[in-house]
Order: C-alpha cells, then sequence, then structure tokens
C-alpha cells in the first residue's frame, strides 16, 4: 500500500511573529522556516505504518519554491521513501493546494493519504476536506488514533465533547491531530541518507492543473498591545472603576 | 540502542564564521585539487545562522580572499558605512562628540559594512553546502572522544530524548561518535568544549588571563525620516561610568530601516549589584540614542558574551588532533571590535595547513605546529600584534587616559612595550556591602522594557523535559556564598533571567534556574565569582533562533 503525505513549510513554530510594517503580510525574511507540526505527526504516522509492514512505500509532497525541498529532505530524513516537489512562486490557497494534489494522487494512486489537520500559518484547515471532496473519497479530519486493516481504515476523531470512531472505505484522506503521535527525531546517519533519496519536481502545468486563487490575502495586523495595568488604593476605587470605567458591574 | 560513529577527514564544531569558513576553504583546495574530502559540521542552533549574534560592523578583507565574486553571489554585506560617529556620554543628558582626528584609527570604518553576522553566516553555509560539505544543524557537540594516546579523535553528539532526570523518553535517540583525523572547534566565545581542551592541554600556560565582555543587542524598525542607512554611532562612558564599570555602545543604521543597538558591558567589573541588561535598557533613553528609537519598534532581542582579551590573552591554537578557532580562541580584534574577519581568517589558515598536511599523506592527529607559523605569519596576527594594548590600557587607566594611550599608539608611534592585565574578569567582584547599589529605573515599554518581554524577542526554546544545561558544580554555592557575600549577581548579569531566587511556601529561599529561557551568551559560566555554574549543551536545536542578528 502506498502512502501519500503532503507536507507544508511554514514559520517555525517558536519564533515569535513579527508583521511587516506595510501590514502586507507577516514577515518572513531570514525567519526559521520548518515543516508544519501537524505536518510532521502525518509523516510520523505513515512512516509507522511502513515499519508495522503495512504500507510498502511513503511519498511526501510539497508545494512552494525550491526552499520548500528543505521540508521534504526532512520527511525523507524521517523515514519517507521519496518526495515531490510541486515548483511554483505562487502563494497557493486551500482550493489551489487542493487541486494539486488531487493531481498528484491521480498520478501516484496511493491507498491513503495523510495529512495535518491544518498549517499553523494561515490555520484555514480546508486542504484536507477539499481533497477528499474533489476525489469523491471518505475523509477522517482530527484523526488521534488510527488503525489499517485490509482495505479499510478505523480511525478515531477529536469531536466536541469526545471521542468518534469511523471505518473508511479506502482510498481515503486522513487529516491527523496533536495526539496521535510523538514524531521522532530524525538521525544524522538518515539525514545524510536523505540526501540522496529521490526528489522529483513538477510544476502545475505538467500536472494540469491552473493555478486560480480564489482567496487573496488583503491585510495582516498584529493585535493590538495590551495596555499596562494599574493599581488602586482600595476595594471602593475597585469596585467605582469597574462600575465606571469598565462597565461590567 | 547503542551509539554509532562516523569517519570524516575533518569535523568542524559550530557553523560560525571560523567554523564555515575552514570547511568552505577545505571544499575548495579539495574540490580544486579533484580530492575526495568528508568535511561535515555540527551546529547546535535549530538552523545556520540562528545563534549568531553580533553587531555587526564587518571588515570584509577575510570574505574578499575566500569569495572573491561575494558580491555577485549576493552575500548579504549591502550598507557600506557612510560616516563613523564617536561619542563620550557624560551622563544621562549630555555626549560629546570625539573629533574624528582624535579618534584611534582603528575605530575608522571607512570601507566597511554594516550587516547582520547572522545572516551572513547562512550564506556561509549555503556556500559550503554547494562545495559538498555536510552541514548538522541541531546536533551539539557535547562531548570530546580522546584516542587512547590522549590526542583529540572527535566529538560525540548529545543524546536527544532525555527526560529531566536523564532517563530516556519514548523519544530517545542516541547521539553519535564523529571521528575525524582533525577536530576544529570553533563554538564562539567561551566554548564549553573549548574550554576543556584550553584546560587538558594547557593551552594558555603562557597567555594572560582571558577577558570578556557581554553585549546585548537589539534591533529595530524606526521612522524612515530618521534613518540614515550607513551612519555609525560608538561610545562610552555614561551609563556603565555611574559604577566605575567600563565597556561601550554601538546604534548602527542598516538597510530597511533598521537600526541595531547595544552596549557591551566588559565583565570584569567590580560591583555586583551592576545589572548589564538594565545599564543597556536606561543608554537608550539617552538623548543621543532615543532620538533615533522613538517612534520605532524593537523586533528583535538577543545578547552573547564576547572573548575580547586580544594578542596577550591568545591560547595556542594548535593541539593533537584539533584547532581552536576564532572567538573560541579568542581572536577578536578589541580595538576595531570586530571579530569576524580575524575569525574568518584563522578557519581559512587552518584549512589550508590541514589539506596540506593530508595530501602529504598525514594520517591525522598530529599537534599541526604548521598552523602557528602560518598564522603568525599572516595578517591576524600582525593587526592583533599592533592593538595588544588597547584593552589593557583601558582596563588600566580607565577610559579617559586608557583612550588618550590609545590614540597615541595607534595613531602616532607604536608603543615599544606590551600593557598586561592578568586579572581573571571573575575575581573582580567586590563584595556587596561594600558597593553602592544601582537602582535602576523602571522600564517605559516603550524605549526600554523587562527582561520578560526580551526574552521573548530572543524566540528561545528549549523541550521542557529534559536535563538542565546549566550546571551548578556545588548546588549550596548560590544560597550558601554568593547570597550573603554578592547577593547572587547571576540573578543581573544574566540577560534573559535565568536565575533566580525565590521563596518556596515554607519560606526558605531556593535558587531557581530557568533554563528554557537560556539564549547560550555563556555570561554565567564566566562571571560567576565562585566559577561554579557550568554551560553545556542542551538537546540539539534548543536555545534562540535569532532572525537577522
Amino acid at each position: 500500500m502506498k502512502i501519500l503525505v503532503p507536507v507544508k513549510r511554514v514559520i517555525d513554530y517558536n519564533v515569535k511573529v513579527h508583521v511587516k510594517s506595510d501590514n502586507s503580510d507577516v514577515d518572513l525574511a531570514n525567519v526559521k522556516m520548518a515543516m508544519n507540526p501537524f505536518c510532521e505527526i502525518a509523516v510520523e504516522q505513515a512512516v509507522r505504518l511502513k515499519e508495522a509492514g503495512i504500507a510498502s512505500e511513503v511519498i511526501v509532497v510539497s508545494i512552494g519554491d525550491k526552499s520548500c525541498q528543505e521540508q521534504i529532505r526532512t520527511a525523507l530524513a524521517l523515514g519517507a521513501d521519496r518526495g515531490i516537489q510541486i515548483d511554483t512562486d505562487t502563494v497557493t490557497d486551500s482550493l489551489s493546494a487542493a487541486k494539486l494534489l488531487k493531481a498528484v494522487v491521480q498520478e501516484e494512486q496511493p491507498q491513503l493519504v495523510i495529512m495535518g489537520k491544518q498549517s499553523i500559518d494561515t490555520d484555514n484547515n480546508q486542504a484536507g476536506q477539499m481533497l477528499a471532496a474533489l476525489l469523491d473519497y471518505p475523509q477522517g479530519t482530527f484523526v488521534s488514533d488510527m488503525s489499517v486493516e485490509s482495505d479499510k481504515v478505523q480511525i478515531v476523531r477529536e469531536v466536541d465533547g469526545g471521542l468518534q470512531t469511523l471505518e473508511l472505505d479506502l482510498p481515503a484522506i486522513v487529516t491527523v491531530d496533536l495526539r496521535l503521535n510523538d514524531p521522532r527525531y530524525a538521525s544524522l546517519p538518515n539525514i545524510m541518507k536523505a540526501k540522496r533519496k529521490p526528489l522529483a519536481v513538477k510544476t502545475p502545468a505538467e500536472l494540469g492543473v491552473e493555478l486560480n486563487n480564489k482567496v487573496t490575502l488583503v491585510a495582516v495586523n498584529p493585535p493590538a498591545d495590551r495596555q499596562a495595568g494599574i493599581k488602586v488604593a482600595s476595594v471602593d476605587e475597585l469596585v467605582e472603576k469597574l462600575k465606571n470605567e469598565v462597565k461590567v458591574l | 540502542m547503542q551509539r554509532e560513529s562516523m569517519e570524516f577527514d575533518v569535523v568542524i564544531v559550530g557553523a560560525g564564521p571560523a567554523g564555515l569558513s575552514t570547511a568552505c576553504r577545505l571544499m575548495q583546495q579539495a574540490n580544486e585539487a579533484g580530492q575526495e574530502l568528508m568535511v561535515c559540521v555540527v551546529e547546535k542552533g535549530a538552523e545556520v545562522g540562528g545563534h549568531i549574534l553580533s553587531g555587526a560592523v564587518i571588515e570584509s578583507r577575510a570574505l574578499d580572499e575566500l569569495f572573491p565574486d561575494w558580491k555577485e553571489q549576493d552575500a548579504p554585506l549591502k550598507t557600506a558605512v557612510t560616516e563613523d560617529q564617536v561619542y563620550l556620554l557624560r551622563n544621562a543628558e549630555k555626549a560629546t562628540k570625539l573629533p574624528n582626528a582624535f579618534v584611534p584609527k582603528t575605530m575608522h570604518n571607512h570601507g566597511n559594512y554594516i550587516a547582520s553576522v547572522g545572516n551572513l553566516t547562512r550564506w556561509l553555509g549555503e556556500q559550503a553546502e554547494q562545495l559538498g560539505v555536510e552541514i548538522f544543524p541541531g546536533f551539539p557537540a557535547s562531548h570530546i572522544i580522546y584516542g587512547d594516546d590522549g590526542r583529540v579523535a572527535g566529538i560525540g553528539t548529545g543524546d536527544m530524548g532525555l527526560d529531566e532526570h536523564g532517563e530516556q523518553k519514548d523519544t530517545y535517540m542516541p547521539g553519535m561518535d564523529l571521528l575525524a583525523k582533525y577536530t576544529i572547534f570553533s563554538e564562539g566565545c567561551r566554548g564549553h568544549l573549548g574550554k576543556e581542551l584550553i584546560a587538558k592541554f594547557d593551552l594558555d600556560k603562557d597567555a594572560d588571563a582571558q577577558h570578556y565582555g557581554i553585549g546585548i543587542k537589539e534591533l529595530w524598525d524606526i521612522p524612515a525620516d530618521k534613518h540614515q542607512p550607513g551612519l555609525v554611532l560608538h561610545g562610552a562612558g555614561w551609563p556603565l561610568s555611574e559604577a566605575n564599570a567600563s565597556g561601550g555602545f554601538f546604534l548602527y543604521h542598516g538597510d530597511d530601516s533598521q537600526v541595531m543597538v547595544g552596549l557591551i558591558t566588559d565583565l570584569n567589573y567590580d560591583n555586583p549589584h551592576l545589572s548589564p541588561f538594565d545599564e543597556f535598557q536606561r543608554m537608550k533613553h539617552h538623548p543621543l540614542i532615543s532620538q533615533y528609537l522613538e517612534g520605532g519598534k524593537r523586533i528583535s532581542y538577543g545578547a552573547r558574551a564576547i572573548t575580547k582579551g586580544g594578542f596577550n590573552a591568545l591560547p595556542k591554537m594548535t593541539m593533537p588532533g584539533a584547532l581552536l578557532l576564532g572567538c573560541d580562541a579568542g581572536t577578536l580584534n578589541f580595538a576595531k571590535i570586530k571579530g569576524v574577519h580575524t575569525a574568518m581568517k584563522t578557519g581559512m589558515i587552518a584549512a589550508e595547513t590541514i589539506f596540506a598536511a593530508l595530501t602529504n599523506g598525514d594520517e591525522g592527529g598530529k599537534d599541526l605546529t604548521a598552523y602557528s607559523d602560518n598564522f603568525n605569519s599572516s595578517w591576524v596576527y600582525d593587526e592583533l600584534y599592533r592593538t595588544r594594548n588597547f584593552g589593557p590600557a583601558l582596563h588600566k587607566y580607565g577610559t579617559f587616559i586608557g583612550g588618550a594611550v590609545n590614540f597615541i599608539d595607534q595613531n602616532i608611534v607604536s608603543l615599544p612595550f606590551t600593557l598586561r592585565d592578568n586579572h581573571e574578569d571573575y575575581a573582580q567582584m567586590k563584595p556587596a556591602s561594600e558597593c553602592t547599589k544601582i537602582s535602576y529605573p523602571k522600564p517605559d515599554g516603550v524605549l526600554s522594557f523587562d527582561k520578560n518581554s526580551s526574552v521573548f524577542l530572543s524566540n528561545a526554546n528549549h523541550e521542557e523535559n529534559q536535563p538542565c544545561h546549566l550546571q551548578l558544580k556545588d548546588s549550596s554555592i548560590p544560597l550558601m556564598q554568593n547570597l550573603p557575600k554578592f547577593d547572587e549577581p547571576a540573578q543581573r548579569y544574566c540577560p534573559v533571567g535565568v536565575y533566580e531566587i525565590l521563596q518556596d511556601a515554607a519560606g526558605e529561599k531556593v535558587f531557581q534556574i530557568n533554563s528554557q529561557n537560556c539564549v547560550h551568551c555563556k555570561t554565567c559560566d564566566i562571571k560567576d565569582p565562585a566559577q561554579n555554574i557550568t554551560w553545556v549543551t542542551p538537546e540539539g536545536g534548543g536555545g534562540p533562533n535569532y532572525p537577522n542578528m
């Protein structure tokens, strides 16, 4: 069984985000980038399925300019077998990304697509669902546990107030949540080996997809600075302020 | 799981200017000669450049030699220095500009560039990879591997996935032994392995005591109408002069309406109440500095110790199987306040020495004394020798008279004698009771800030459940010795609030180490009066994540 894992290059979760002075976007100049943490969990799950003898091949795919090869190599160092970079300078919206991934699914014919539930940069939580809709595949989202048996995958979803267990027919799309696993560290020899694993570069045109973003980023504004606190001299003053200034009493 | 090992020709510890220059120069020669060479660089930061912090005004001399086409290759040295201004801050309001004719020549920056050394390092890392170097960010060299005959045989990387008690977690992964014919130690100022080598091989037996400073730096976006790309300000005096301490500030106008502002506090200060962090914060309110920062926004913060003992304190840089380079040895030119060009050059000299040895059939493990000859006949030696009195003069005679001595030495006639300063920085601290308490103003949140909001901007992070990487040789010293005598100065010299004295529920005092805040500046390892704190490598990838620093 082949597994496809889409991964996204995003700003590292340790970095405090700084908005550009013209508010056009988040400043990414010389900022540490990393694989989206949910994608890392997806890669780990796919590699575990391979180690368990369930999957035969793990393919990672990423969309972006050449720099996203770094994240593909990271996935290869974690145990994926080969990579595909869909080469574009355009920052795709969720639907464009889903269309590109659909083309890769049709070419590679994986039985299972495992991906992060969302990326920590745009927080859209859309690409997986859109991909399932475009392919007309069953989908399991927010997955915190999963097991594969013959032509079915059983998943546990984190829903409001509890857990929901579903069984999906393969091929299927699974989007993963934080509690599914603890991703491993890439070892030094595996990082070296990853440099020699195959990595194909394809353009959207080669995949027969015309990029046509429906969503445009208009502006990014940081949250307002928190006002400094004040000290009140007495309970009376506090009550007075709560009543007349903050108007919560 | 057993530790595995791998063999290389050269293993380099630390992807900074010295280490990467060594790597690049080695591969340039190997590629030219059509010879195979295995060179690997290990780096504790999560990415190359992420742990680098410097001013910086950079002299391009070494880069010109290493990559003559660096301009075409888009190296991030974009802003040429247009104007130098040197000031003496007299008090919180007044500053006197030194006429150019009275500024020591070494402080003239015409022909130099204002740049981020972090970004220069990122660029050097790309060049090294293209030349065929294996770079492993996120893999700290935690210990040295010695051969049976005592030579340095390589390094071991740290284990990953240990909990705070040192027990293996589910994600445990053992480190690796990286063995090499020659190992390069280029960890920067006060490298923890460099420190071990200096002691083990007695490398500093003919050298004066090493001296250090702590540099604290911020990056600001300022209004375009206040920005003058290429303007360089340096100065000394207030606020450090109030506590009888020395050091100096810098303010550089880089590209994109950004300025880099910082204060270097010499770590030989004697008043335990002094806080380099708070000195820097209040310094920004001086009209000379605030005129540029007002209306601007602070976007990054960081700190790093610098090795500034210069020529007199320089240890022997070679030992069997290894070389100690750049700021790990102490090749910074304090008179110029520049160490990047000299560090890079030491790397290039080392690369040429090693490559020549290996081509002549050297099997490794030797004490490459040829390096010393090559170093002594290079311009780095010449530069460091000529400025050998600069730091000692300031330490001995203070900013004013010392400054005058330096002016004569650098501009008029080279003084025919050597000034020495053999007092260790950590031994300078006087009892708290004998020193004036310093009351620092509260930060206003506009120009000055507290430590918490500052460490936030350094993007510092360490995996929470891991062994503490700031080790105490004797855990009773902070409370039993340092607290009564020096009011535990670690609370103040640490620029990110790692060390705190707190009270527990029973009202007992506890010494708390917030190691996750650590930005790897190494000041505690240097300045603790009892020399009781040892900085060791945390789990790989931990520490600050500096962009553009």
